[in-house]
């Protein structure tokens, strides 16, 4: 049995960089009470009081290392896209010498498609703050951060809360929060560990990595937001409970980002496993999976496929942050990808000479593919674009906007087709994807 | 232990020299950026591929250990 929330979504459209952003709240837990896990049942976000009456004091073990079993049976996995098992990260940094290391939640969501870590930031920040605590009492650290993006109502609100958490002694380690600048590439987890150590939010080549040498050259575990507020549960209720909900390889539940294709968007906590076509209202003409380095799927295959990685991997795509875009039926994805391609171009960090040149050209492939009468070199200039920018960064934004790029070819092939015709289907040149309204302010606009 | 060529593409500013030096592994991208093997480094190539690490004005190529 499956778990998942129920549409139609309330709240608006489109909210503006410091509005909460719309979150479906199921009225009853109508699937035994089981979901929502992480977001509240009701309208608002939940204050301390509320928080420690539902759910008492952070749920420490008392010693470094208690709560990692638990975090291994429970199958918990990285909420943040990569969906890597959280029990390695902190056995592995448990178990690493030297000074004890940095703990950082990483609430940096640059991607534009994705709404679910601001929602949990807004809606459940104690949630977050506990697994903050509990991941660093579990390898052993007492210098912990949280890292956002730049959002005066949200950091105010955070602030607000780590203080009263603070003045409750409910916090082993004080909690310090560090703006992200809005770049897409900025939670990028050296990017994060160069910022958070009062850097620029720049990718840095590896090794090390930020496991290995990270915030201020110390050993730095990152875990998402929604990882964390996940973990925080698991402490509280144990592996079992974590897993009643999503299926045996994949268990739990996840918040997603869903944008309908009339328009609609909003967050919503689902499970894994649950059906693409219980979360999107279909048909549409084509699903995008897993944001924009993720990948695109037609229609009809989406449509019986589960928001898992099990089914999702073998056809290129992945849950990553989950999001999941239903394309409207009179867009043409063609120029949907090429949007997307130009702003992932400019969100190059340009520091890698296959990334800084590449993307810029296949983005200018990608529009001329868009428009009428493309020459037919454009394909093949990006198909061979693609190859040589693939692997070569020292972040994986090529190899995401490749992912893309490449399911857009195969996915919106017929499209290309009729475009060498003069012909589009697409009948609305209305922007359907969202991207920031302003384009980045410059390239030292990276703090 | 065999060796692979690795370069830090933040560093690579695209001289191009270890192309010159190492032609038979070695080949540059449209833009003047190495394309390095995916394999391990010939033995009878690992001199050629040492002074092509040593001379790279960016210091950015690196032997690594291949594992």
């Amino acid at each position: 049995m499956t778990h998942h929330a129920t549409l139609p979504m309330p709240g608006p459209a489109q909210w503006g960089a410091e509005e909460p952003p719309p979150v479906n709240r199921r009225p009853d837990g109508g699937h035994g009470g089981l979901l929502p896990r992480l977001m509240p049942a009701h309208p608002g976000p939940v204050d301390l009081t509320e928080h420690v009456e539902r759910f008492g004091a952070p749920p420490y073990r008392g010693a470094p290392r208690r709560l990692i079993g638990d975090v291994e049976a429970a199958g918990l996995t990285g909420r943040g896209g990569a969906a890597f098992p959280t029990y390695r990260k902190l056995a592995a940094m448990a178990a690493g010498r030297g000074p004890a290391p940095v703990v950082i939640g990483n609430g940096a969501e640059g991607e534009p498609a994705s709404s679910k870590d601001k929602a949990l930031l807004w809606f459940s920040p104690h949630l977050v703050l506990d697994g903050l605590q509990v991941a660093a009492e579990a390898v052993g650290s007492a210098t912990v951060g949280l890292y956002i993006h730049r959002n005066p109502r949200l950091q105010e609100r955070l602030e607000v809360a780590i203080a009263q958490r603070a003045a409750a002694g409910l916090d082993a380690a004080p909690v310090e929060l560090t703006e992200a600048p809005h770049r897409f590439l900025a939670g990028e987890e050296s990017a994060l560990a160069s910022r958070v150590s009062g850097g620029p939010a720049l990718p840095r080549f590896k090794p090390p990595r930020a496991s290995q040498r990270g915030v201020a050259g110390r050993r730095t575990l990152v875990q998402n937001v929604e990882t964390l507020a996940h973990l925080a549960l698991i402490a509280r209720y144990g592996p079992g409970w974590f897993r009643s909900a999503g299926t045996p390889d994949e268990p739990g539940s996840m918040l997603a980002t869903l944008h309908q294709a009339d328009g609609r968007t909003g967050v919503v906590e689902t499970t894994l496993g649950t059906p693409v076509a219980d979360l999107l209202r279909l048909p549409a003409q084509a699903v995008l999976v897993g944001g924009y380095h993720g990948a695109w799927l037609p229609g009809a295959q989406a449509e019986l496929l589960p928001l898992a990685n099990a089914a999702l991997r073998p056809l290129g795509a992945a849950v990553g942050a989950g999001v999941l875009a239903a394309l409207p039926a009179d867009r043409c994805g063609l120029a949907e990808t090429a949007r997307v391609v130009r702003y992932l171009a400019l969100e190059s960090a340009g520091q890698c000479g296959p990334c800084f040149n590449g993307l810029p050209r296949m983005a200018g492939a990608l529009a001329e593919l868009a428009g009428p009468w493309p020459r037919p070199q454009a394909q093949a200039d990006l198909e061979r674009w693609s190859g040589l920018v693939a692997g070569r960064g020292a972040c994986h934004h090529p190899d995401g906007t490749v992912r893309l790029v490449r399911s857009a070819l195969q996915v919106f092939a017929a499209e290309i087709d009729q475009h060498a015709h003069g012909h589009c289907t697409g009948t609305s040149g209305r922007p359907f994807l969202p991207l920031p309204a302003e384009p980045p302010l410059d390239d030292t606009d990276w703090r | 232990m065999s060796k692979k060529l690795r370069v830090n593409p933040i560093d690579c500013a695209g001289h191009g020299v270890c192309a010159e030096l190492l032609p038979e592994l070695i080949t540059l991208d449209e833009w003047g950026y190495p394309l390095l093997p995916a394999g391990p480094v010939p033995h009878r190539l690992e001199r050629q591929a040492r002074r092509a690490v040593t001379d790279c004005p960016a210091l950015a190529l690196a032997l690594a250990d291949a594992s």
